[in-house]
């Protein structure tokens, strides 16, 4: 998986969790918090979403790492491609 | 000293969402016309079951985000609470947000919210740690008054009354006390229900043998039919804007009716079976609250809801108080159309009577294809609407599991 890859499958939670935002423009160095209506739950939000949909944990320690959709991908690329493959 | 008289309360808006109708106008004409609103659906675990289910757009008022987050109830609780408001013509915007109540009638809350995680987690072999963090603030008991202050952004008191099926009676009774008391002077009140969307209520109402079958979902509800056979479940809520007489004609403000008298009492005799003797001493408690004698009402609106036994003891509490010397007094049934909206049974079955003060119209009972005779009410008006010479007064009954039993009478506005 590419980072752009990542970033793509953190948008799709976003836009499922935040069906109000328009995610076209989201820029990807700046935190998420401070361009789209998200809060705290949100954010508890996408770390169930990333449990469920792709088996990804993210630990309280590195919830800072889901500022924003670079720090994301920086974090959750590698975690992604360390998944067993499916089938 | 003679202690001054309780300030007035008035009804001066109603928002509703009812399975036949998303406004008052809407629901009175179906009430009118005949046109039931029950279908059938599926639900979890048993498969196509018979239900009203409400038809409103919930973006109307509410953010995707919040449809989301929150609950059915709470999205119910925001629409009525918004239309009461449009149809008050109330300055919301300027009114202090602080001296707003809301008052809410629950039959039950959580069930629709626990049972969804439950099933979730079923999903991931019940491992808990896939459990929504949105249970607890969607399954507290005060969660359809909350979201509606939330989304309404008023500070006042905002909870529900839990009080089984006689619960929206409760909401309006409620927000009466808290207006007189000077605690709030401005209520939202009534009740709701999501209940639909819990199998469990379904289940439960199967096992006691009390959920409704037909082949025909129109005419599955049937109080007082010979042939009736239980439920019909349903969602759906109703909400009032509640004022002071002072306050409403300050603002010369619509008045739909004036609260005329109440009580709330219990059976103390058994979980689910109810009890004439003390429903028919909530009635005439009611009665004489207001000052009315029982000829002095003019419209009685049951709570039957197609039980075999339970219709027979209402009708037994009912002629008890009404059975002789009432000529002017004429009886009907809502759930016959809507089924059994719950918590917001008494709210809707009084919004569905209230244009009868304009109309002088009386809708009827539909569904009754064979009388039972054991619940031939005196001035039951069967299929047909009836037009009278005068409409004054509306009593309207709501009672519930546990023995929680509500009468409500409100009466035609005269300055």
């Amino acid at each position: 998986m590419t980072k752009d890859e990542c970033k793509k499958l953190v948008l799709d939670i976003i836009a499922d969790i935040a069906p109000d935002e328009d995610l076209s423009n989201v820029k990807p160095d700046v935190r998420l918090r401070d361009q789209l209506q998200l809060d705290s739950m949100d954010f508890l939000d996408i770390v169930m979403e990333l449990r469920k949909r792709h088996g990804i944990e993210v630990p309280e320690k590195d919830y800072l790492q889901l500022a924003s959709l670079d720090s994301c991908a920086e974090y959750l690329t590698p975690k992604f491609n360390a998944l067993p493959a499916k089938g | 000293m003679k202690p001054a008289p309780l300030p007035r309360i008035v009804i001066t808006g109603v928002g509703l969402t009812s399975p036949n109708g998303r406004t008052l106008p809407e629901f009175r004409q179906n009430l009118l016309n005949g046109v039931a609103g029950i279908e059938r659906i599926e639900i979890r675990y048993m498969g196509q079951q018979l239900a009203g289910v409400c038809h409103y757009d919930p973006l109307k008022y509410q953010k995707k985000k919040e449809v989301r987050v929150g609950t059915r109830a709470g999205s119910i609780s925001i629409y009525c609470a918004r239309e009461a408001l449009a149809d008050s013509g109330v300055a919301f915007e300027a009114m202090p947000k602080d001296r707003i109540g809301i008052y809410i009638g629950c039959t039950e809350h959580g069930n629709v919210e626990t049972e969804n995680e439950i099933y979730n987690i079923s999903k991931f072999n019940y491992d808990t740690k896939y459990w929504s963090h949105y249970h607890n603030p969607r399954t507290v008991a005060n969660n359809p008054a909350g979201e509606a202050s939330l989304n309404l952004g008023t500070t006042g008191p905002a909870y529900t009354i839990g009080a089984a099926c006689a619960a929206g009676n409760l909401g309006l009774i409620h927000a009466t006390q808290m207006l007189r008391l000077g605690e709030v002077d401005f209520a939202l009140c009534g009740g709701v229900s999501e209940s639909i969307h819990t199998f469990g209520i379904f289940a439960g109402f199967k096992s006691q043998n009390a959920l409704a079958t037909h082949d025909d979902p129109a005419k599955a509800s049937r109080p007082f039919d010979l042939a009736r056979n239980g439920i019909v479940i349903s969602e759906g809520g109703c909400l009032y804007t509640l004022e002071r007489l002072d306050d409403a004609l300050a603002r010369g403000a619509k008045i739909y009716g004036e609260i005329g008298g109440y009580h709330v009492n219990s059976d103390a005799t058994d979980y689910v079976l109810p009890n004439p003797q003390r429903q028919s001493e909530c009635v005439r408690a009611a009665l004489r609250r207001g000052g009315f004698e029982p000829r002095d009402i003019h419209i009685v609106n049951t709570h039957a809801t197609a039980t075999p036994l339970g219709d027979i003891q209402e009708c037994e509490a009912i002629r008890a108080v009404f059975g002789e010397g009432c000529p002017d007094t004429h009886i009907n049934n809502t759930k016959s159309y809507i089924g059994h909206a719950m918590g917001a049974a008494g709210a809707l079955e009084l919004a569905g009577n209230l244009p009868s003060f304009d109309d002088l119209t009386v809708h009827p009972t539909i569904n009754v294809d064979q009388l039972d005779p054991q619940c031939a009410l005196p001035g039951l008006v069967l299929n047909q609407p009836r037009k009278v010479a005068k409409v004054d007064t509306i009593l309207n009954n709501s009672f519930g599991m546990l023995g929680i039993n509500s009468t409500l009478i409100v009466k035609r506005f005269v300055p």
